[in-house]
């Protein structure tokens, strides 16, 4: 993990929202998120379980179900063309090829009916027309050696269900690598393995983004692997990014009241003291459907404010990048200006 | 998995037998006989043919003597038809319900495939709902509602097909064609909800969104990544389905006065025909064995998790 700050961007994600229609009213499941991620860089975006992490990253790839999920707003600008204009057959040459993606359970994510050979040869001839079965199975095995698939030659016409699932996720990895893609998303890629696996996969991870370039967009709720891979983190929360910074700057000074509850809530071996139990935040994620104009996090929130119960707050910037979406960094007559608006409303309705 | 194979296949015999016992004495159980009826016989002609055909003697060597004769491939001799054997009842009218059977499923496959994955590829659009409201009329109409129907209009209306009847000469062909398609309507109809909803559970799993975030096309997706694992609740319905619909419809035979198997199964009954009974019994279930068998090959074959040993 390096800090490339010349880098140069690949994907932008301006604005994004992503609203599911379901039977008791609107899910907005991504309401306004926007981060970008540069080369070679990897990006962790954290958040409780229906905060929009997933949500976020299938909508670059176009992959939301629809009906019932819609991609209603927003830009995604790969390469400076916005994805979410692309036909779909053009959205096709994307996947997979300069956006790939791989997934929390590799225990159902390789097809168990097809050779690893077969899924992999198609992922490569599907994008690289000119390359014989004969060649792309030779790049296939070459991808497998490098993620540490031993004797792959033999391997390779093996059936998923003859892999472990760590061995599953390594070929996951490689083939969502074998047509050097420039943006891996990786959706929650260690949750489903054992603890042992898990350091080895990302540390996968990390070594071939490094090697071929490839910038990681990492979504996850372990901080803990958050810090040890990421340059920059976004904290989401109920559909919106809540703070977002480097990493490092992150840790050091968490400002969202969330963000500090989540860093607090990771357990440690030095300072916790036996005895002791661990943070927790309490209550529970917000129900997004036809969420009110106001911080989600308020109800779980020890610093809410009046003003956090009727109006979302502002982005501020901290300096270095640093952002935060929350009223405690907002001015006085931010505050003032809200809550008056927000009165007239109520008073309308 | 030769040796599998083989197990399977002498793991049959004694099946086989088993079923052969059980039938021989539940028929024998069942109230009446063969030869009872209103008018009560001379106690003379009624000693002479159950002389005749045995049943004079103990159940148990009756029973060892109708074994002896099945190992020699003897069905004996029909208890109600005179000069005539089970083994030539079966032989003339078998091979009329197979092939009528075979028509019937082929039809229902592949119609029944192909709607089931229409329907779900199209959920919830009006493709969707026209194959999935043939195939509700198609379970739950009756047969004998349908063929006539069939007949009405394809062969009195239109006349482009005869109303019944089974030639294999000229354009007997022609014969084939209502009947299979009345046959094929019920089989059809659960092929392709069975489809439509296997379809619809193998597209939702993880490894087709895989194939999805690849790049791949929907139709390289259902066909090279969907189909297998779609087909096989289809697979193990066509076992039992298959030994079915190739042991005739009794009455699909009636109304297209087809001379196939299936009115075996019925009137053997009514007469207390003790061997016909028997041998219809052990030709059903010898199919029903074997399709259950090539269904158990078929899978391991389609998926790759099981393996035999």
């Amino acid at each position: 993990m390096s800090m490339k700050p010349n880098a140069k961007t690949v994907l932008e994600v301006k604005d994004l929202q992503t609203y599911f229609k379901t039977d008791a009213g609107i899910v907005k499941a991504v309401d306004g998120v926007s981060f970008s991620v540069r080369e070679g860089e990897t990006i962790g975006i954290v958040g409780e379980s229906g905060s929009g992490k997933s949500v976020t990253n299938l909508s670059l790839m176009r992959l939301i179900p629809s009906p019932p999920g819609r991609i209603v707003g927003g830009e995604i600008l790969f390469e400076g063309r916005d994805i979410l204009k692309l036909t779909e057959k053009q959205m096709r040459s994307i996947r997979g090829k300069k956006i790939s993606m791989i997934f929390q359970d590799p225990m159902t994510s390789l097809n168990p009916f097809l050779k690893i050979s077969t899924q992999m040869v198609e992922t490569i001839r599907l994008h690289e027309k000119d390359v014989s079965t004969q060649e792309a199975l030779e790049r296939s095995i070459e991808m497998l050696k490098l993620v540490g698939i031993p004797s792959a030659e033999k391997r390779i016409q093996s059936y998923p269900h003859q892999f472990s699932g760590g061995m599953r996720q390594r070929v996951m990895i490689a083939q969502a690598l074998s047509c050097n893609a420039e943006v891996l998303i990786a959706d929650e890629p260690t949750t489903a393995l054992d603890v042992t696996i898990q350091a080895q996969i990302l540390e996968l991870i990390a070594k071939l983004s490094d090697k071929m370039g490839t910038a990681v967009i990492l979504i996850t709720h372990d901080l803990g692997v958050v810090a040890g891979m990421c340059d920059q983190v976004c904290v989401m929360y109920a559909g919106k990014i809540v703070e977002k910074a480097e990493t490092d700057e992150l840790y050091a000074r968490p400002s969202h009241p969330y963000t500090e509850g989540l860093i607090k809530s990771v357990p440690r071996m030095d300072t916790t003291k036996k005895g002791n139990r661990l943070f927790s935040i309490e209550g529970q994620p917000p129900n997004v459907i036809d969420l009110p104009p106001c911080c989600p996090f308020h109800p779980r929130c020890h610093k809410a404010m009046e003003v956090c119960r009727h109006a979302y707050p502002p982005v501020k910037d901290l300096g270095k990048g640093h952002e935060v979406a929350c009223w405690l960094f907002a001015d006085e007559s931010e505050k003032q200006q809200a809550l008056k608006e927000a009165n007239v409303k109520e008073k309308a309705e | 998995m030769t040796k599998y194979i083989v197990n399977r296949l002498l793991g049959m015999i004694p099946t086989l037998l088993i079923i052969i016992t059980l039938s021989f004495f539940i028929v024998r159980i069942a109230p009446g006989g063969p030869f009872a009826s209103e008018r009560k016989l001379p106690e003379v002609v009624e000693r002479n043919i159950n002389a005749k055909y045995h049943l004079d003697e103990p159940l148990i060597q009756q029973y060892g003597r109708y074994m002896f004769d099945i190992l020699r491939g003897d069905l004996g001799p029909s208890f109600k038809y005179k000069d005539y054997d089970v083994n030539y009842y079966i032989a003339n009218s078998l091979p009329k319900s197979i092939v009528l059977g075979s028509y019937a499923m082929l039809l229902a496959l592949v119609f029944g495939i192909s709607a089931g994955i229409i329907a779900a590829i199209r959920q919830n659009t009006w493709l969707d709902y026209l194959s999935m409201g043939v195939a509700v009329i198609g379970i739950s109409v009756p047969l004998f509602v349908i063929a006539p129907v069939l007949q009405l209009i394809f062969a009195m209306k239109l006349k482009w097909l005869p109303t019944s009847g089974w030639y294999t000469t000229g354009e007997g062909w022609k014969t084939v064609i209502l009947p299979a398609v009345s046959l094929s309507f019920a089989y059809f109809a659960n092929i392709a909800r069975l489809t439509r909803s296997s379809m619809l559970e193998t597209l939702r799993s993880d490894y087709i969104r895989t194939a999805k975030a690849k790049g791949m096309k929907n139709t390289t997706i259902i066909f090279k990544h969907a189909m297998k694992g779609a087909m096989l609740p289809i697979v193990s319905y066509l076992g039992p389905a298959f030994a079915g619909i190739i042991t005739g419809s009794i009455v699909v035979e009636q109304i297209f006065r087809v001379p196939g198997l299936g009115k075996f199964f019925v009137q053997s009954s009514f007469n207390r025909d003790y061997t016909l009974i028997v041998g219809v019994v052990i030709v059903y279930s010898a199919i029903l064995i074997v399709m259950n068998f090539v269904v158990d090959i078929i899978y391991a074959q389609l998926d790759p998790r099981i393996t035999y040993k």
